[in-house]
């Protein structure tokens, strides 16, 4: 089903030829419209990270050199934003990856109601950022009158003030809620691609529920959690609603990831220069994951 | 057939367990929605009340609920159709005309989704600020637009491929060109997957919070930002809260559940179906 397919016998070469230039004007508008998206915002982002440019300050400019780099780098807040970072995106992958892999198995068995249950426990995943959030912080998180406190004083337990005293935790299990859903929506679409007839010859040869998890599903769901991993750690990388709405990167900066961090340096102290080094930053960490992510898809690719 | 009926019972609670469990703080949002400021923070709460419109007026009348609402379904659908005037146009060219360039064009659209926005914020916010595009709802659908296009190109280019080549090729036999080719035989195979493509693409916009929070502040803000003024609350708020979030997030749920097979697709970029 391709190009050969579709190429007539007669004058191939020729016939060809005239078809590429008769595609061309389709594809140049979305191809043109993505390569300025890409290119100048890209472009200008590193001229301002070799600049000195406060919005506040507007006498102060010129050249900068490495400047804005130095002063990210022996920042303490760049580091700890840094760490921040890391351990979100890879907390967030391991939750929801390790479970995403044992409720698609689950969702896979068939047991009454299972399509309503399944679109129940989708459901997070097109909650909006910022109501995700609030209504965790408040009506499940809040010391007093949220559901965990509740049930915690129900027990006979103290009640956590869940963003005073484990802020970062608390963030890890909002954005692990919305992206489970994801892990768990592709997961079980690759589940559900497997060969019966391997699993049920594996069961006539005397292997186990867990034997036959552990060797043939899990085999089977390699590719699609490591596209799993990749597409969440593009997204993960850049969370930024959740702390926005819930912590303001605080208390201290115990929240503050990279993209708040270049939120709050470019917005919050106008400092341009300064943002854009640590846009830059975003930039390189995300296209080493895009690396990986791109050649893979590129795999599968048909054309 | 081999599972046995303790197996499946087991199977059914845990199944269901977890979805109560996930969709439970949905539920509780819509519940609360429904009391009394008052109600809505009783301790213990009360599963058993007198339900109330009275949050969603109070949304309404003071915060001027329907306007934020209509800047969502603006920006949205306005990124929307745009994504897909400029997507359907390629993915058709790709996917049924594809040249030695096709494969590393979708490859290189794939990558520019990668770009993070956080790292082009500060460009992008100086650019509309110079522009007079900063809380305008022109500057958020062209920045939906671009945001969704490699995603959208790519899901209807897997759904172009799906069609048999055989159809168009007697199409072609009979004298059909590029155009009528495109309007009588394709669009008619293919409105379930653009229908699903232009389904997603609303949902992200629906959804996206990164933008909207960055480069609008009241008159073009859609309900991402609007929500987010809830942040800082004062007084009793937890049922204005609610009923405003389950509002806004209501019609994307409905739509989330009607296409989730599909959406795989789109977000996996084809790679897995």
């Amino acid at each position: 089903m391709s190009s050969t397919a579709i190429a007539p016998p007669a004058a191939p070469a020729a016939q060809d030829r005239s078809r590429t230039r008769s595609t061309l004007p389709l594809i140049a508008p979305s191809v043109g419209v993505l390569l300025l998206w890409m290119i100048v915002p890209l472009v200008m982002t590193l001229w301002f990270s070799f600049q000195r440019y406060n919005l506040l300050n507007p006498e102060v400019g010129g050249f900068a050199g490495f400047e804005n780099y130095e002063f990210l780098v022996t920042d303490p807040d760049f580091w700890a934003s840094l760490t921040n970072t890391l351990v979100l995106v890879g907390s967030v992958l391991v939750i929801t990856v390790v479970f995403g892999t044992l409720l698609a198995v689950l969702f896979d068995q068939p047991f009454p109601g299972q399509g309503i249950a399944r679109v129940l426990a989708i459901s997070p995943f097109f909650v909006m950022p910022t109501v995700s959030a609030l209504v965790w912080k408040n009506l499940m998180m809040h010391p007093i009158y949220g559901v965990l406190g509740v049930l915690a004083r129900a027990v006979g337990m103290e009640p956590v003030d869940w963003f005073a005293e484990y802020p970062m935790a608390a963030i890890i299990i909002i954005v692990s809620w919305q992206w489970l859903p994801f892990a768990l929506l592709i997961l079980l679409t690759a589940v559900q691609s497997l060969d019966h007839e391997q699993k049920e010859a594996a069961r006539m040869d005397g292997a186990g529920p867990v034997a036959q998890f552990f060797f043939i599903t899990l085999p089977h769901l390699g590719r699609a959690i490591s596209v799993v991993v990749m597409i969440e750690t593009i997204f993960l990388l850049t969370v930024f609603a959740e702390i926005f709405v819930t912590t303001s990167g605080g208390p201290g900066n115990a929240t503050t990831n990279l993209a708040f961090l270049i939120y709050a340096r470019a917005l919050l102290q106008f400092d341009v220069g300064g943002g854009s080094a640590g846009g830059v930053v975003a930039i390189i960490l995300a296209n080493i994951v895009a690396f990986f992510l791109v050649r893979s898809i590129a795999r599968r690719l048909e054309v | 057939m081999r599972t046995t009926g303790r197996q499946l019972l087991l199977i059914t609670i845990l199944g269901w367990g977890v979805a109560l469990l996930l969709f439970f703080p949905i539920f509780w949002m819509v519940l609360t929605s429904f009391k009394s400021e008052v109600a809505a923070i009783e301790v213990p709460p009360r599963l058993l009340f007198t339900p109330t419109l009275e949050s969603y007026a109070e949304v309404q009348a003071r915060a001027d609920y329907l306007h934020f609402a209509l800047n969502s379904v603006i920006v949205s659908v306005g990124g929307t159709v745009l994504a897909l005037a400029l997507g359907i146009p390629a993915a058709y060219a790709m996917a049924f005309h594809p040249t030695r360039r096709t494969r590393s064009t979708l490859l290189w659209m794939l990558s520019t989704k990668m770009l993070p926005s956080v790292g082009v914020l500060v460009p992008i916010y100086l650019l509309f600020r110079t522009f007079g595009l900063l809380d305008s709802r022109a500057g958020l659908v062209v920045i939906y637009a671009l945001m969704n296009l490699p995603i959208v190109v790519w899901m209807l280019f897997t759904f172009f491929k799906e069609v048999p080549g055989e159809i168009l090729e007697a199409g072609r036999m009979d004298g059909a060109r590029t155009g009528a080719e495109f309007w009588h035989l394709l669009l008619p195979l293919t409105v379930p997957g653009i229908a699903s493509t232009g389904l997603l693409s609303l949902i992200l916009c629906w959804n996206e919070a990164f933008w909207s929070l960055n480069l609008t502040s009241s008159e073009a803000a859609p309900l991402t930002a609007f929500i987010a003024s809830f942040s800082s609350p004062q007084g009793l708020f937890f049922a204005k809260l609610s009923a405003a979030s389950t509002v806004a997030v209501a019609p994307i749920l409905v739509f989330g559940w009607l296409s989730q097979r599909q959406l795989v697709r789109g977000l996996t970029f084809g790679a897995v179906k």
